[in-house]
């Protein structure tokens, strides 16, 4: 073997490596020019009528995900089948962050598109920047916190799906372990775990949670591993906060149970699926869509929940009791109503230490701020300040 | 206890993918050429895997699929590489890049299927002992094929003489060529074997492993697999016992996450890969050791009559 063939390997070999570490960190897609606008199908505009409104999507998944894009896309539709000949709209799928992001978004806004709509968190900074270079067009970001004169930003509140979940894993989990499956440690995926953790405890008020952490939105091998994991270490109801219908379907094979997220997963799990997180983006777009019509958009924060018709539990399967059922129906009704609030005080965490004092009721900003488990869940977060 | 032998199977079943497909890969690499398009060629099976798996209803045939559709990708690589004599870096990650897209596209229609209900493969009598009951003989049965074939790839290698033309080809294509050797078939034969391999691996994590196709579903295994084969310096129980070393890593730090252990889960997730490459770095550290094992004509085209 020659030296200079020796050198080659030793490249390749940690080429391979630093290829694999970046897919064991995260969804590692390899780079490639977003797929041009796909234009939807729209009825042919009669040419006398006034131009319509055009307004665009940015999906980080594609379309066909079953999960948070689906959903959104879901909601795109809704806008289309409202409004008619009156819209045109586009999207731009599986569009990755940072600079394909800004130059995605840049286009859109060139083209014409008079108000888009960037649907994952890490369009943050690229539409804050094309925002800036376009002050007539209007800007909506999902999950963010940056705004702009001409940018805004909603958000829904899964917590919610999580506690009314947490309530029926409470009375299904026979041995007192309940499981969890996180992406990252943020304060949306905590506010889950600990609204999980507190639903359940109405029903059981011992009930402990163990939660792992896969570091990926979406993996499916690795899900279904940490699944199995936590099902080998006791825990028999489970839910995640990834995106796949990994961890369903293994609680399926061992003979446990689980939740659909995002979407509707009944199907995916006969025997396991307990019931489905889902979120209807449609009311906020269609709402959107006739501001920026009326002229009366205004930069705002919206959080959506039960409440708006956006999150909501669907597809309660038939071997939950009736009295869990009518629970379920009772906070759900409470939090339509906007009178049931999941993180009402006391709230301590596991350390003992009191977070909410006795009867106050969260507020947005304290929700934000999530950093701590429950009392009822199990071990530290990682990487916590 | 139990958990300890639940982890052992969940350690057996992980690891089992990538060392299917680490195999596959060593066994072109003997032959003197390097596929780095095993990620591709995993995706690609792993969806023909699922797709033939949701209209069959059966695994073995999915899992049949998988084998063919990584060595039609193998087949279209070998022939760029040993006839055309493209440059083989560049072929496999095109290979890998294609793979990928490829397999998006014919996903589409795939994704969020759902496969018949799985079949659960307890051995009869020795599934029912306590702790290596649960531990090993609960597996699915392609966690012992891939011992057997770690078995037979190492018998055929070192003690066959088949494995001595792949090993000759491998360090001397030109005198094995002189010797009357045809060095591109037998060199097709083996990047074959090595999609085939790959893409049963493929198949596996689509059809039994996840049960489900979404794109990129092998999230960076192949690439695990093309580092196990250097760092085991080619040799096949070192492959398998990398790949389940990877495979119980992953498994041990969810399973520290789920007890409680406070470690960042960055660091976590970072472990298993840290892990299979100081452990196999370590025992493979001799030089002398990896002269002897690496392929000398590995990377480098064959011209015969040059």
């Amino acid at each position: 073997m020659t030296e200079m063939n020796k050198r080659f390997l030793l490249k390749v070999a940690a080429g391979a490596i630093a290829v694999a570490a970046l897919a064991g960190c995260g969804k590692s897609e390899p780079p490639k020019a977003p797929e041009p606008a796909k234009k939807a199908e729209a009825a042919p505009p009669p040419p006398p009528k006034p131009e319509p409104l055009k307004a665009a999507w940015v999906y980080v998944g594609p379309v066909g995900d079953a999960g948070w894009t689906f959903a959104h896309d879901n909601g795109r539709k809704a806008v289309e089948a409202e409004y008619g000949d009156k819209i045109k709209t586009t999207f731009v799928e599986k569009v990755p962050y940072g600079a394909d992001a800004e130059r995605v978004i840049r286009d859109l806004a060139a083209q014409g598109n008079k108000i888009i709509f960037a649907t994952s968190f890490g369009y943050m900074e690229p539409m804050l920047k094309v925002a800036g270079e376009f002050p007539d067009i209007k800007f909506e970001h999902a999950t963010g916190y940056k705004t702009a004169p001409n940018m805004r930003i909603y958000d829904s509140s899964f917590y919610q799906d999580a506690y009314m979940a947490g309530i029926i894993a409470g009375k299904m989990s026979k041995t007192g372990t309940i499981g969890f499956v996180g992406s990252f440690p943020i304060p949306e995926v905590l506010r889950n775990i600990n609204a999980f953790t507190l639903g359940a405890q109405t029903v059981n008020p011992k009930i402990k949670t163990k939660v792992v952490w896969v570091s990926t939105w979406f993996d499916p091998p690795k899900e279904a591993e940490a699944a199995q994991s936590l099902i080998n270490g006791g825990a028999d109801v489970l839910l995640q906060n990834t995106d796949s219908t990994a961890v369903l379907q293994t609680a399926e094979k061992n003979g446990k149970f689980a939740f659909g997220w995002d979407s509707d997963m009944s199907a995916f799990a006969p025997k396991a699926h307990l019931a489905s997180a889902i979120v209807d983006w449609s009311g906020y777009y269609k709402r959107a869509i006739k501001e920026v019509m009326d002229n009366t958009w205004k930069t705002e924060r919206t959080v959506l929940g039960v409440k708006e018709g956006a999150n909501d539990l669907i597809k309660i399967a038939d071997v939950v009791p009736e009295d869990i059922r009518k629970k379920v129906a009772e906070v759900k009704d409470g939090m339509k109503a906007g009178t049931f609030e999941v993180f009402t005080g006391p709230v301590l965490d596991n350390t003992g230490k009191e977070r909410l004092a006795k009867d106050a009721k969260a507020d947005q900003a304290w929700k934000d701020k999530v950093d701590f488990y429950v009392k009822g869940v199990d071990g530290k977060i990682p990487a916590a300040k | 206890m139990n958990e300890i032998a639940l982890l052992i199977a969940a350690t057996l079943a992980s690891g089992t993918p990538v060392a299917l497909a680490g195999l596959g890969l060593l066994l072109n690499e003997k032959a003197g050429v390097l596929n780095l398009g095993a990620e591709g060629m995993m995706l690609v099976a792993a969806v023909a895997g699922f797709a033939v798996a949701f209209h069959t209803g059966s695994d073995w045939v999915a899992m049949g699929a998988g084998a063919l559709a990584g060595m039609a990708m193998a087949l279209a690589f070998g022939w760029l590489v040993i006839w055309l004599g493209t440059n083989q870096y560049a072929t496999g990650l095109a290979l890998s890049l294609i793979g990928g897209g490829l397999s998006a596209f014919v996903g589409l229609g795939y994704v969020g299927k759902k496969l018949s209900e799985r079949t659960v493969f307890d051995i009869p009598g020795l599934a029912d002992l306590p702790f290596v009951g649960p531990a090993f003989f609960r597996q699915h049965p392609m966690t012992y094929i891939a011992i057997v074939a770690t078995l037979a790839i190492a018998w055929f290698l070192y003690r066959s003489r088949g494995g001595l033309v792949l090993r000759a080809i491998g360090e001397s294509p030109e005198s094995a060529h002189f010797l009357g050797y045809r060095v591109r078939l037998i060199r097709l034969a083996a990047v074959l074997a090595g999609g085939a391999l790959c893409g049963v691996a493929g198949a596996f994590l689509s059809v039994v492993y996840a049960p489900l196709w979404v794109e990129g579903l092998v999230a960076g295994r192949g690439w695990i697999a093309l580092a196990l084969t250097t760092f085991a310096t080619w040799r096949p129980w070192r492959v398998l016992l990398g790949a389940y070393l990877f495979g119980g890593v992953t498994m041990v730090q969810f399973f520290l996450q789920g007890e409680g252990v406070e470690i960042a889960s960055q660091l976590l997730s970072m472990l298993p890969y840290l892990a299979t490459i100081v452990v196999l770095a370590l025992i493979s550290r001799n030089p002398a050791w990896i002269r002897i094992n690496m392929p000398a004509s590995l990377g480098r085209p064959f011209h015969p009559g040059s």
